[in-house]
């Protein structure tokens, strides 16, 4: 079911939760709402789900306004942060618990009942109760029961962020992989950008009730709206040089870097920047496009005209180097300001050496500071 | 124990410390300190094997020092409070079991003529206790169940998000801290027959008065209205404390699910409180059991008007204060012990194949 969001709004007395917020979400598609803590991404679940009146604004599932209706005729499954079973239930009551409410006779919702507890893989617990399974388990119980009524909305709320590390990656992979099968459109709720990113099709990013961004996880990555979008999906967080925009060109506070506009990133101004225009501004680059002299004898002579040709070379320092996995994070100073770069294990840095860097095209981005509007 | 222990963590951050505080503690108390402990395991430290093999304190077994660190310590703090139990609660209750095997107890010259069953052979021939143990048991029959359903109910108001809520909670819980005694002359105003409010209003509906304290027919009733409601209080408490615990996420999920308030209750709520309904159920068997003070100022002093309404404990008290049969109000005390023990043993079982599922 498509479900469409226009000029959205909560209040909850005088401070706002959700704000004017319009999205359009595609039949069949599993979305994320994607935000910090308190941006307002349950409160939009919640009015999905109707537990939460909306203040102003309207919901349509298939062009139909349900803003008014009340929750139990909207038909969504809906799955909890700590999934809410019930305890007195075994696995197969919890699943069938829904149906008993649509009053489905009882030899119906037990088959049904078994067909969803297959496809979440839980066919052999279903006479256990909640307290005797896993994190993992409870989780796809909640998410059979949820779909036991085969609703034409499925939300989840924080669905994983009580399981641990592990296992948060192997449910996220079975709740695409559910969702595929089951087909229905999903609306997962989550502070955790790896996981919106490696699961959904496309993610909307809230920030203090703001919608900033809606696109897939590779459009958003790659083409940043704006400040808080590019500082959010990353990990390690992206590089931040601070300075200024001054004569069309990015300058640091000591005047040690000076980058043209034009050089940075694609090259393409977002808008037309007059030469007298001066604000401070700050230059985003990821740090896998920071390219360092090993890599770029490494690789072939072209490739590094093409990357060097973006930017002139910056002088920086190594200041300290970790080991992640297959990577090596080393830290660079650069005018007196740091930035951590992925260098290729097999080409260390050495502490305190001083050397050349460009910067990729790819993954350079500069914002205004004062809006987070983008620039480049 | 606390000594040890810092002495076993000042050694592992820094040795020259933690050896004189060793040193300080063996001028202190003259011996070699007892080998470091680990509380939070309740294993020994690694450094305690080494310090045991090591310098094995003369004239000490660990035996010795085990019997005072983990018994001889404890009891010493405990002793105050076993002392008063000793004396208020366990002395008094074995004391009555003695007693009651003790025919014909003279409690002044701690006199009697011979020890067995005889007591129990008595009473249990004695119609007025027959009366007392029936009396007994079809009040906490009507009252225990009534005051659930009743108390059932005000709790799932009062867990609602009404206003004044606050009041009224406290409002119910107040007769609570009451007097009893004083609460059940109240009832009897409430009871009288010309002037009682209760009256007043059965008349007011059109219906004829009811003479409920001084006409024998109607005494239980009166008793188990009085009952009930003297129970409320307690038990809407317990019971609201446990809908407060409920998580209202259940309710959410019921509810987006298409659940009525109905199907709520009976297939989430009350499951949920079935522990806590179990819990007050056997507290309220128990009190119910004992019931005494209600019944003893609804009839200044008297079992019922025509002496028609014993209750265990009346009858207890009866023998004891009026009678004077000391072996025979203990006797009645041991069955009334059984009974209530009993409950209290089905009690500890439901709840544990509660907290299993």
């Amino acid at each position: 079911m498509q479900i469409r969001l226009e000029n959205l709004t909560k209040n909850y007395g005088k401070t706002t939760a959700v704000n004017d917020l319009s999205v359009t979400i595609e039949d069949g598609h599993l979305v994320s709402l994607l935000g910090p803590s308190g941006c307002g991404k349950t409160t939009v679940l919640n009015m999905l789900s109707g537990i939460v009146p909306v203040t102003s604004g309207h919901i349509y599932f298939d062009g139909k306004d349900i803003t008014q209706m009340p929750p139990e005729k909207r038909n969504v499954g809906l799955v909890f942060q700590n999934y809410s079973l019930y305890p007195h239930m075994t696995v197969l009551e919890n699943i069938c618990f829904p149906l008993e409410i649509k009053k489905i006779p009882k030899k119906q919702r037990i088959e049904r009942a078994k067909v969803l507890a297959d496809m979440v893989r839980i066919s052999d617990l279903l006479e256990r109760r909640p307290s005797e399974l896993s994190g993992g388990q409870q989780q796809r119980v909640a998410i059979a029961r949820a779909l036991a009524k085969e609703p034409s909305i499925l939300l989840l709320d924080e669905p994983l962020s009580n399981l641990d590390a592990k296992l948060r990656v192997e449910m996220r992979e079975e709740i695409l992989r559910i969702q595929r099968r089951s087909q229905v459109t999903t609306v997962f709720v989550t502070h955790d950008q790896e996981e919106a990113s490696s699961i959904s099709d496309e993610m909307v990013l809230l920030n203090h009730g703001v919608l900033q961004q809606q696109g897939s996880p590779r459009s958003t990555y790659d083409d940043p709206a704006n400040y808080f979008v590019v500082d959010f999906l990353g990990s390690p967080p992206v590089n931040k040089i601070t300075g200024q925009v001054r004569d069309g060109a990015f300058v640091t506070e000591d005047g040690a870097l000076r980058l043209a506009l034009t050089s940075l990133g694609r090259g393409l101004l977002r808008r037309e920047i007059s030469g007298s225009e001066t604000f401070p501004a700050v230059l985003a680059i990821r740090a896998e496009s920071i390219l360092v002299p090993a890599a770029q004898a490494a690789i072939s002579a072209t490739s590094v005209a093409q990357a060097t040709q973006a930017t002139p070379s910056i002088s920086a320092k190594v200041s300290n180097r970790y080991t992640i996995g297959r990577d090596e994070l080393s830290v660079l100073e650069i005018g007196g300001q740091t930035v951590r770069a992925f260098v290729s294990a097999e080409y260390p840095l050495a502490d305190g050496q001083d050397l050349q860097i460009s910067l990729k095209k790819r993954g350079v981005f500069v914002f205004a500071v004062e809006s987070g509007e983008r620039l480049v | 124990m606390k000594t040890s222990t810092a002495s076993a963590s000042g050694k592992a951050s820094s040795p020259t410390q933690g050896q004189g505080q060793e040193q300080a503690r063996e001028q202190l108390s003259g011996r070699r300190p007892a080998p470091a402990r680990d509380q939070l395991s309740g294993q020994r430290s690694a450094q305690a094997p080494k310090q045991a093999m090591g310098e094995k304190p003369v004239g000490q077994n660990s035996f010795g020092q085990k019997l005072v660190r983990s018994f001889l310590e404890p009891l010493a703090y405990l002793t105050p409070f076993l002392i008063g139990l000793f004396i208020f609660t366990v002395y008094p209750f074995v004391n009555v079991i003695v007693i009651s095997f003790k025919q014909d107890y003279q409690f002044l010259t701690d006199e009697f003529t011979s020890f067995g069953f005889k007591a129990y052979e008595k009473i249990f021939q004695d119609p007025n206790f027959i009366n007392a143990l029936k009396n007994t048991g079809l009040y906490v029959l009507w009252v225990v169940p009534i005051a659930i359903v009743i108390s059932l109910f005000f709790a799932n108001l009062l867990n609602r998000k009404i206003r004044f809520r606050r009041w009224f909670q406290t409002a119910y819980f107040l007769p609570m801290v009451t007097s009893v005694t004083a609460i059940g002359l109240v009832w009897k105003w409430l009871y009288n027959f010309d002037y009682g409010l209760i009256n007043f209003v059965i008349k007011s509906l059109g219906g004829r008065a009811i003479n409920w304290l001084n006409d024998p027919a109607w005494n239980f009733a009166a008793l188990v209205i009085y009952g009930i409601w003297s129970m409320l209080p307690f038990t809407i408490i317990l019971l609201l404390a446990g809908l407060q615990n409920v998580n209202p996420q259940y309710y959410t999920a019921a509810k987006v699910d298409g659940a009525g308030s109905f199907m709520i209750f009976r297939r989430v709520t009350l499951p949920l409180l079935a522990p806590t309904i179990g819990l007050t159920m056997i507290v309220n068997i128990i009190s119910a059991s004992k019931v005494f003070s209600e019944l003893f100022p609804l009839f200044n002093g008297k079992p019922g008007a025509a002496y028609n309404l014993y209750t265990i404990v009346y009858y207890l008290f009866d023998q004891f204060y009026n009678k004077w049969q000391l072996d025979r109000a203990a006797a009645s005390a041991v069955i009334l012990f059984l009974i209530v023990g009993f409950f209290t043993l089905l009690q500890l079982m439901i709840q544990k194949k509660w907290n299993r599922v």
